[in-house]
C-alpha cells in the first residue's frame, strides 16, 4: 500500500500507530473498473478478506459470471474460471464434484443468476452442492446499459421499461433467495447489503459463515445475497443510490437471515 | 475519557470521488478536494485532526484505497533504531 | 487384457471412459445415448469418479467446463438436439483450451427429428458448430471396438493439444452389441502435467484464470492465431484413416462411421462381381484426410461418397478432389441406413455413365 498522498493534514504520531485496516493481500493492486461507488468493489474486497483470514487462497476457486463482474479475476488473486452467462453454478458443480477438497464459490449478478441462469441456480441448490453462491442483486443490467432485470422493482425506469416496470407487462420482481430457501439443498440463505460500515461488517460475517460451512463440509449451498447499488445504471450519485436502497429497496428485499442451518 | 487517536492515508490516484467515505465518517474528518486526480476525479482528503481510526471510511470505500492507523494501545515506546554509517564500520545506536 | 466382452456401443464407450481415468461425467438423458448415462450412473461413483445427472445439456457441458478447468478428465455425452444445446459452451471450451471428451450419438434431424441413426451432424461437428473460429478434433468410430478405443485416444489427444475432442457416432453404433476388448491402459503413464493452467488454487502467489474473454482486439486476434496454429499442427500430425482395396481401384467410396461398414460390404460385393472398387474411411473427420483424397483423385476414375445425410462430408471430398474426377453421392436421411445393394446399384450406374473422354485431368 502506498504511503500517504494526503494533501490534507499529516500525522505527527504515525510511528506510534498500528495499522488497523488495510487492503487485503489477495486483492490485486489494480485499479478496479467498476463505476464510482459500486457495491461490486466492496464485495470483491470482502471476499478477499475472508479468503485471507481463512487462509484458503491455495485451494479456493472462484467462478466469474457474465455481467459487470465478468472481470472479477482481474482483481482477485485466486484461481478463477469465467463461466458462460448464467452457468456459473454448473461450472462450480463440475469443479466441486471432481475435487471435493477445493473451496468453490460463484459470484453472480441478478441477470446471470436469476434470469438466464435460473435453472442452473435452482438445480445446483436442489442438489445441495457444497459451494458458496454470492448473489449481487442491484435490480438492473449494468453492463449492457441499464435494462430491466428480474429483480427490478415495480415502477422503476430502466432502458427497457422507460415508463417504469409495469408488472402486468413485465412480471414481478423475482425473490429468488426466498425461493431457494425452500429447497432442502439450501443450507444457509441470507440477505445483506454494503451501504454502510455496519452493513459491510454484517456482509463480511455472512461471507465468513458461508465459507466456514463449506470448509466444514456441511450439507448444502450457502447463499449470500447482497442487495447492492448501480449508481450509473440508476442515474444517481453513489450516496443517493445507497439512500434509495434504504428507503425503497429493503422493503421489497428485506435484509437478514432467510434460512439458518438446523442445529446438529 | 480521551478519544482514541487515529489517522488514515488515502491513495488519491485511485479515488473515484464517490463520497461514500465522507457521509460515513462519524467525525466529519473528510471532505472532497477541489483538485482532481490523474483519473479526473475529485478525491477524498482528511481535513480534521479528529480521526479516531474507526475504519468506517475504509469499510465502505469501494476502491480499498484507505489505510487506517490507530495510536498504539501499548504505550511503551517502540525501540527506534538509527544507523550511523562510518567509514570503517556500522555503529548502531539506540535512541529513546 | 485379452478378455472379450459382449457390449452395446454406448456401454463399451462408458466402460472405456472409466478405464481411461475419467473423473467427472455429466449428462442428460436423450435417446439413443441413454445407456451411456445409465451405465456410468451405476459404475462411475464406486470406481473413483463422479457421476452427475444434470438438469439440461447446457448444465452438463458447463459442468465439464469446470471439471476440465481444474485439470481432471471429464466427459459428456448426448444426441443431436442435446449437442445443439451445448454449442455455446463448447465454443468457450475451445477458446479456453480445455481438454475434454464429448460424445454425440447422432440421430436423424433436423428438429426433434427421429431417434434412428444419422450422420446429419457432420457439418456441426467439423465446421465448428458454435460461434467463432474453432475446431474440435472429431473421431468417427465404425464398430463397438472403436467406440471404446477412441475414448482412450480421445482423452490423450485432448490432453496433448488442450482441445475438446468429439466422438461422432450414431444411434446404430450406440445400440448394437459386439465383442469388445479393452486394452491395458496405464492411466498414470498417460497423465499430462496441467499445473501451469489448471485452476486448482493459487499456491504460488500467481493466480491462474480460465477465460475466453479478451476485450482487446489485438489480444483476441493473438488468441485466434494461436488456435489456428494448433489446428494446423493437428491437421499435419493426427490424420487417421483406413483404406480397403484401394491399391488397384478405379472407383473409390469415401464413407465414415456406420456408412463405411455398409460401404465395406458393398466393396466386397463389387469385387466378387469383378468391379475394382475400394474404400477410404476417415477415422478423423477433423483433421480430414485431405492428402489421401488428393492422391486417390490422381489414381482413380471416380469417387462415390456415401453418407446418412444429404451430402455433408461430400463437400470436403469435392474440395480436395478439386474437380479432377467425378464425385457422386449416395445418401439416406431421416434415420434410414443405406443397404449394400443400394450402394452397389449406384456404383453400377456410375460405371455405365462413366465416359473417360469427357474427363479432363487438370
Amino acid at each position: 500500500m502506498s504511503d500517504t498522498f494526503n494533501e490534507g493534514i499529516t500525522c505527527e504520531f504515525l510511528d506510534d500507530c498500528d495499522i488497523v485496516w488495510d487492503r487485503p493481500d489477495s486483492l490485486l493492486d489494480t485499479r478496479l473498473h467498476y463505476c464510482p461507488g459500486c457495491g461490486h468493489s466492496v464485495v470483491h474486497r470482502l471476499l478477499m478478506e475472508v479468503v485471507d483470514e481463512l487462509g484458503i487462497r491455495d485451494r479456493t476457486i472462484g467462478i466469474a459470471p457474465v455481467g459487470c463482474s465478468v472481470f472479477a479475476y482481474n482483481y482477485l488473486n485466486i484461481d478463477m474460471q469465467q463461466a458462460a452467462h448464467g452457468r456459473a453454478t454448473a461450472v462450480a458443480t463440475g469443479i466441486k464434484r471432481v475435487r471435493p477438497d477445493r473451496i468453490v464459490f460463484t459470484y453472480q449478478g441478478d441477470g446471470d443468476l436469476a434470469a438466464i441462469g435460473t435453472g442452473e441456480t435452482i438445480h445446483t441448490v436442489n442438489r445441495g452442492e457444497n459451494i458458496v453462491i454470492i448473489f449481487i442483486n442491484n435490480g438492473i443490467y449494468g453492463m449492457t446499459g441499464g435494462q430491466m432485470a428480474p429483480t427490478t422493482l415495480p415502477g422503476v425506469k430502466t432502458s427497457t421499461t422507460t415508463s417504469g416496470r409495469d408488472v402486468s407487462i413485465h412480471g414481478h420482481p423475482l425473490k429468488i433467495a426466498e425461493m431457494l430457501a425452500l429447497l432442502p439443498g439450501a443450507y444457509y440463505v441470507t440477505r445483506t447489503s454494503v451501504i454502510s460500515a455496519n452493513h459491510v461488517r454484517k456482509t463480511k460475517k455472512a461471507l465468513l459463515k458461508a465459507f466456514k460451512y463449506q470448509m466444514e463440509g456441511k450439507g448444502g449451498v450457502s447463499f449470500v445475497e447482497v442487495v447492492s447499488n448501480c449508481p450509473a445504471g440508476w442515474k444517481m450519485t453513489p450516496v443517493d443510490s445507497n439512500k434509495w436502497l434504504e428507503t425503497n429497496v429493503f422493503d421489497n428485499f428485506p435484509l437478514g437471515d432467510i434460512k439458518l442451518p438446523v442445529k446438529d | 475519557m480521551a478519544k482514541i487517536k487515529g489517522h488514515i492515508s488515502i491513495n488519491i490516484d485511485n479515488c473515484k470521488g464517490c463520497e461514500l467515505c465522507i457521509v460515513e465518517c462519524p467525525q466529519d474528518s473528510l471532505k472532497m478536494s477541489e483538485h482532481i486526480n490523474t483519473q479526473g476525479y475529485h478525491y477524498a482528503v482528511l481535513v480534521q485532526d479528529n480521526c479516531t481510526g474507526c475504519t468506517n471510511c475504509a469499510l465502505v470505500c469501494p476502491e480499498a484505497i484507505i489505510t487506517v492507523y490507530r495510536e498504539s494501545k501499548n504505550k511503551t515506546k517502540k525501540e527506534r533504531v538509527a544507523v550511523i554509517t562510518n567509514v570503517t564500520e556500522n555503529i548502531t545506536v539506540n535512541v529513546s | 487384457m485379452s478378455q472379450k466382452h459382449l457390449m452395446k456401443g454406448n456401454e463399451a464407450l462408458a466402460e472405456a471412459a472409466i478405464r481411461a481415468g475419467m473423473k467427472g461425467y455429466f449428462g442428460y438423458p436423450i435417446t439413443p445415448q441413454s445407456e451411456l448415462l445409465e451405465y456410468l450412473s451405476v459404475h462411475l461413483n464406486n470406481r473413483g469418479g463422479s457421476f452427475v445427472q444434470a438438469e439440461s445439456e447446457i448444465a452438463a457441458i458447463n459442468m465439464v467446463y469446470g471439471a476440465a478447468g481444474i485439470g481432471e478428465r471429464a466427459m459428456t455425452s448426448t444426441s443431436s438436439p442435446g449437442f445443439s444445446l451445448m454449442q455455446e459452451c463448447i465454443s468457450y471450451i475451445a477458446c479456453a483450451e480445455l481438454p475434454c471428451l464429448l460424445v454425440n450419438i447422432v440421430r436423424g434431424g433436423p428438429g426433434l427429428g427421429t431417434i434412428q441413426p444419422s450422420q446429419g451432424d457432420y457439418f456441426q461437428a467439423v465446421k465448428g458448430g458454435g460461434h467463432g473460429d474453432y475446431k474440435l478434433i472429431v473421431l468417427a468410430p465404425n464398430s463397438v471396438q472403436e467406440m471404446a478405443d477412441f475414448v482412450y485416444l480421445g482423452f490423450d489427444l485432448a490432453d496433448k493439444y488442450r482441445n475438446p475432442v468429439l466422438i461422432l457416432s450414431d444411434g446404430a453404433l450406440g445400440q448394437m452389441m459386439e465383442a469388445v476388448k479393452f486394452p491395458d491402459y496405464d492411466i498414470e503413464a498417460h497423465k499430462v502435467d496441467k499445473s501451469e493452467w489448471a485452476t486448482t488454487g493459487n499456491a504460488t502467489g500467481t493466480h491462474k484464470v480460465i477465460t475466453s474473454l479478451y476485450i482487446k482486439t489485438e489480444k483476441m486476434e493473438e488468441v485466434n492465431l494461436k488456435l489456428q496454429a494448433k489446428y494446423r499442427e493437428i491437421q499435419e500430425k493426427e490424420v487417421r484413416y483406413e483404406t480397403v482395396e484401394t491399391e488397384d481401384a478405379d472407383l473409390v467410396i469415401v464413407a465414415f462411421g456406420l456408412s463405411a461398414r455398409v460401404a465395406h460390404k458393398a466393396v466386397d460385393i463389387c469385387r466378387e462381381q469383378g468391379m475394382k472398387v475400394g474404400l477410404l474411411r476417415p477415422k478423423t473427420l477433423f483433421p480430414f484426410p485431405k492428402d489421401q483424397i488428393k492422391s486417390l483423385a490422381e489414381q482413380v476414375d471416380q469417387m462415390l461418397v456415401v453418407e446418412m445425410n444429404a451430402g455433408q462430408m461430400l463437400e470436403d471430398v469435392q474440395l480436395n478432389v478439386s474437380g479432377k474426377i467425378p464425385v457422386e453421392f449416395y445418401g439416406r436421411m431421416g434415420g434410414l441406413i443405406p443397404t449394400p445393394d443400394e450402394i452397389v446399384n449406384k456404383i453400377k450406374s456410375m460405371y455405365e455413365q462413366y465416359n473417360p473422354m469427357e474427363v479432363t485431368h487438370v
